[in-house]
């Protein structure tokens, strides 16, 4: 096992735009929103910044191919930048790139912005789009909410789960983080629900319906990052650093091989255990403080919460049902609202997690502020449960 | 002696109910009440005459076509493709290989009888099968008589030389330009005139006439015939004919019409399949195709008739699996009769890449995977590298067709987001018996209707509609599997 990326970069800054149905925005606006904030709080300019990483997905429906458009709203001066997609591990995908670089020595002071302008597609849901010319002959007519309602199918039939139990844990999911987002003003749905409401919304994809979904909406967020040794001397004193990043992805079991039941994430489990051992972490459900996982569909938090092992198999569903991933429960998860009140401004969402973690743990999060939190975890799933990339970030602060 | 060496059938599930129709245009058409009884066989969404085809020709043949096979024929005259050999796309997908006679059969109600005289004149000294394939999904304008007459089917006849299970006696053809409804080029619908008129001078005077000349050519009489096939739309009419000829009234078989409806080319042969599966040896067949004339066929069956047994159970077996439609506005819309507002979702670009689509013709159309030679391990798509992760073998796959490997479900959704013509879609992961899997559409299934390890098969259908282009996308989905759930 290498060394690891663990406490060796340090997040000098962050920002994040107001996310939501953003029909005043261009995807500029909103980086330029998003990073504005983030410059301001590392106190530094922009000539200072030496390697950017850009991440979106569906760019042909906002700024287009390659990196350029970062460059030009920002006017970096002509320095290196790089635009990632990964599907929904894109925005960790960048800040990944951007803390590599810093680690590697290739540069001091890197950044990482994501973006995804969706609502100018003329309706409601994620845009679907071509999957490749031979995947485009061959792949089921699926919506993501339809990829991801499967997990619950698997889910019941292999923990001998009733559906209506089932139904009722999901619930909780959505109305736990319904319940954070409303104290978040740069969510974009901050209202409370209820059981009965997430129950008896409107049907998307068996069993899923309207409120086990996560919106969909427009957003950015950016990240400085630099060494804890630089972040000093540019006088930061509370350092939130890096513990570690993976990512796992697909190569093809779960869709054609053999042995994967459908009711979890295989590259999750894979990514979450290099991960802590590269955090030094052997014990998650006590020593993760928090947690910002891809909850784009309430049965994927909830399988998730497991893949994380922070739940043990076939129980997630009781952890959510008895509150321990409330604010006030054992391992808060969605303590912003999560995507479920964000949405899933695709190529923003990885770096929005981690924006919620870095104010946690340097104690700004207002009425959402948790009680000395030391690891922050986050988790983005893209694509679909059979064919996806995982990725994880574990950030706290120095010395955690 | 050439004659049949198999058969099969297929009636898609679907069955409009008349009344429904009736109900909904009878303010427009009060003279429809009559035609309020019963029910007419209608394809899926995804379904049409060459997937029926193709459906057709697997009851017919099994799993995989007679060593011998020299040919296939595809007759219908609502071919998919107007240029694009439709009989090679059914030889692809019933993977019939690639050095083989393949033929379309159109632009008559008669091209089903027609071609089948020819092939089976054509046997001669020549070795090898035949797969001939008739089919037909009728396209009628909304509110006619026609649209409650007509229905969608196909059939299958194997041709051949040895252990027939009815041997060819020989054929009579007469051909007439009698139009008693025509479709011209570029349009959907027929044109039809006076069935009055029709019946007096089309089919009473042409058809004994070819009935007469085919009888004076073979060793049977009229008196003879066991079995007469003859679809004809007007009430009473083979019923005449064949009094008028002398032939048994208890020959007539039914049209079918109560349970199914008239499918075109293809409904002679039809009758024809449902006929052979409860015939008896011995028996004296004619059959008789309409349309500019006609074509008389005669086949006397063998003892082998009682012994080949459909793969899928025949006509008789799609018959009995029918569902009742009382939803006429999904007819229409299934049948592109009404302009329906599909949203936004259904505008997402369907162009096929044709070179994409050669190279992947076997994967695609074919459906075939890989199997590993070195660990033995199936997989879907075919692969470089075994996914095996204990094997991982290098350019080890032979071709592994899944076609008619049984499949359960392992995990599904009804997706109400995604656009469909028929929402919610159904689809899951399906994995095969044997090892593979597959995230596959669903078809065939109903709201409600599907659970986790339910017994599917795989059928040839219709995956997207390039409305653009005029291009249709085929490929395999996973439908309920008859044989188990029965």
């Amino acid at each position: 096992m290498p060394a690891g990326i663990r406490d060796r970069v340090a997040i000098l800054g962050m920002g994040c735009s107001k996310f939501g149905e953003r029909w005043d925005c261009d995807a500029d606006d909103l980086i330029i929103e998003a990073y504005e904030e983030c410059l301001k709080d590392a106190g530094i300019e922009t000539s200072q910044i030496e390697a950017a990483w850009f991440s979106t997905a569906i760019e042909e429906i906002h700024v287009g191919k390659s990196a350029v458009p970062l460059s030009v709203a920002l006017r970096l001066p002509y320095i290196p930048v790089t635009r990632v997609e990964n599907y929904c591990a894109s925005g960790t995908e960048a800040f990944r790139g951007a803390v590599y670089a810093v680690a590697s020595g290739a540069a001091d002071i890197a950044l990482a912005v994501g973006v995804e302008k969706l609502k100018d597609t003329g309706y409601g849901g994620l845009p679907q789009n071509m999957a490749g010319a031979v995947s485009n002959m061959t792949w089921a007519n699926a919506s993501a909410p339809g990829s991801f309602a499967q997990l619950a199918t698997a889910y019941q039939k292999k923990h001998g789960v009733k559906p209506e139990d089932l139904k009722r844990a999901m619930a909780q999911v959505s109305v736990k983080s319904h319940a954070n987002g409303a104290k978040n003003p740069k969510a974009h749905l901050q209202k409370e629900i209820d059981t009965d409401a997430v129950l008896n919304a409107p049907m998307i994809a068996e069993p899923l319906g309207l409120f086990d979904c996560c919106g969909v909406s427009d957003g950015s967020a950016a990240a400085i990052v630099t060494t804890p040794e630089i972040a000093r001397k540019l006088g930061k004193k509370d350092l939130v650093t890096v513990k570690a990043l993976q990512l796992a992805v697909s190569n093809g079991v779960e869709s054609s091989g053999e042995g994967w039941d459908g009711s979890y994430f295989m590259t999750t489990r894979k990514a979450a255990e290099r991960a802590y051992t590269e955090a030094g972490i052997t014990n998650p459900r006590e020593q993760v403080s928090m947690f910002e996982c891809h909850d784009c569909f309430s049965i994927t938090e909830l399988v998730t919460a497991e893949d994380l092992y922070i739940s043990k198999e076939g129980t997630a569903w009781k952890d959510f049902l008895d509150g321990f991933f409330d604010a006030d429960g054992g391992v808060p998860a969605q303590i912003d609202g999560g995507l479920k009140c964000f949405g899933h401004p695709i190529g923003a969402s990885g770096l929005r997690m981690l924006y919620e973690m870095y104010q946690q743990l340097l104690g700004r999060a207002d009425k959402r502020q948790l009680a000395d939190p030391k690891i922050g975890l986050t988790h983005n799933l893209g694509g679909f449960p059979h064919h996806n990339v995982s990725s994880i970030a574990i950030v706290g602060l120095e010395g955690a | 002696m050439a004659g049949i060496t198999g058969f099969g059938g297929y009636v898609p599930r679907l069955r409009l109910q008349r009344k429904s129709v009736v109900e909904a245009n009878g303010w427009f058409n009060p003279g429809l009440a009559g035609l309020a009884k019963g029910e007419r066989s209608m394809c899926n969404w995804d379904e049409d005459s060459l997937t029926m085809a193709v459906e057709a020709g697997r009851d017919c043949i099994g799993e995989k076509g007679p060593a011998d096979l020299r040919a296939i024929y595809l007759a219908s005259t609502t071919l998919p493709f107007a240029d694009r050999q439709n009989a090679t796309v059914a030889a692809t997908a019933l993977d019939l290989g690639e050095d083989l006679k393949t033929v379309d059969l159109t632009s008559s109600q008669r091209a089903g009888t027609s071609g089948l005289i020819d092939v089976l004149e054509g046997m001669g000294e020549r070795d090898g099968q035949v797969l001939y394939l008739a089919a037909d999904h009728r396209q009628t304008a909304a509110s006619g008589a026609q649209e409650l007459q007509m229905g969608d089917g196909a059939a299958a006849l194997l041709l051949g030389q040895n252990n027939v299970i009815a041997e060819y006696l020989g054929s009579h053809q007469v051909s007439v330009d009698f139009v008693d409804h025509y479709r011209g080029q570029n349009r959907d619908f027929d044109y039809n005139w006076e069935e009055r008129w029709i019946r007096d001078e089309g089919y009473f005077k042409i058809v004994p006439r070819g009935i007469d000349a085919l009888f004076a050519k073979v060793d049977v009489a009229p008196s003879d015939v066991d079995v007469m096939i003859m679809p004809a739309l007007i009430r009473g009419v083979p019923q005449k004919i064949a009094k008028g000829a002398g032939i048994p009234d208890t020959a007539v078989q039914d049209n079918l019409h109560a349970v199914m409806g008239e499918a075109g080319a293809a409904h002679a042969l039809i009758m024809l399949s449902k006929a052979l599966q409860n015939a008896k040896p011995g028996q004296v067949i004619l059959v008789i195709g309409w349309g500019q004339g006609c074509d008389l066929m005669l086949f006397r069956t063998t003892d082998a008739v009682t012994s080949f047994k459909p793969a899928l159970g025949g006509v008789e077996s799609s018959l009995a699996r029918g569902k009742a439609e009382t939803n006429y506005n999904r007819y229409l819309a299934f049948n592109d009769l009404i302009d329906r507002d599909k949203g936004i979702r259904a505008e997402t670009d369907a162009q096929t890449a044709l070179s994409t689509l050669y190279r992947k013709r076997e994967m695609v159309l074919g459906f075939k995977g890989g199997k590993c030679t070195k660990c033995g391990t199936v997989q879907y798509p075919k692969a470089h590298i075994c996914v095996n992760p204990n094997c991982g073998a290098w350019h080890s796959q032979e071709d592994y067709r899944f076609s008619d490997v049984p499949c359960t479900v392992q995990s599904w959704t009804a997706d109400g987001l995604t656009y469909s013509p028929d929402p919610p879609t159904h689809f899951g992961m399906v994995t095969f018996e044997g090892g593979g899997r597959l995230m596959a559409d669903l078809t065939d299934v109903d709201k409600g209707g599907v659970e986790v390890g339910m017994p599917l098969r795989m059928v040839f259908r219709i995956k997207v509609e390039d409305e653009r282009r005029g291009f249709k996308k085929y490929f395999w989905k996973a439908a309920p599997d008859h044989r188990k759930t029965a």
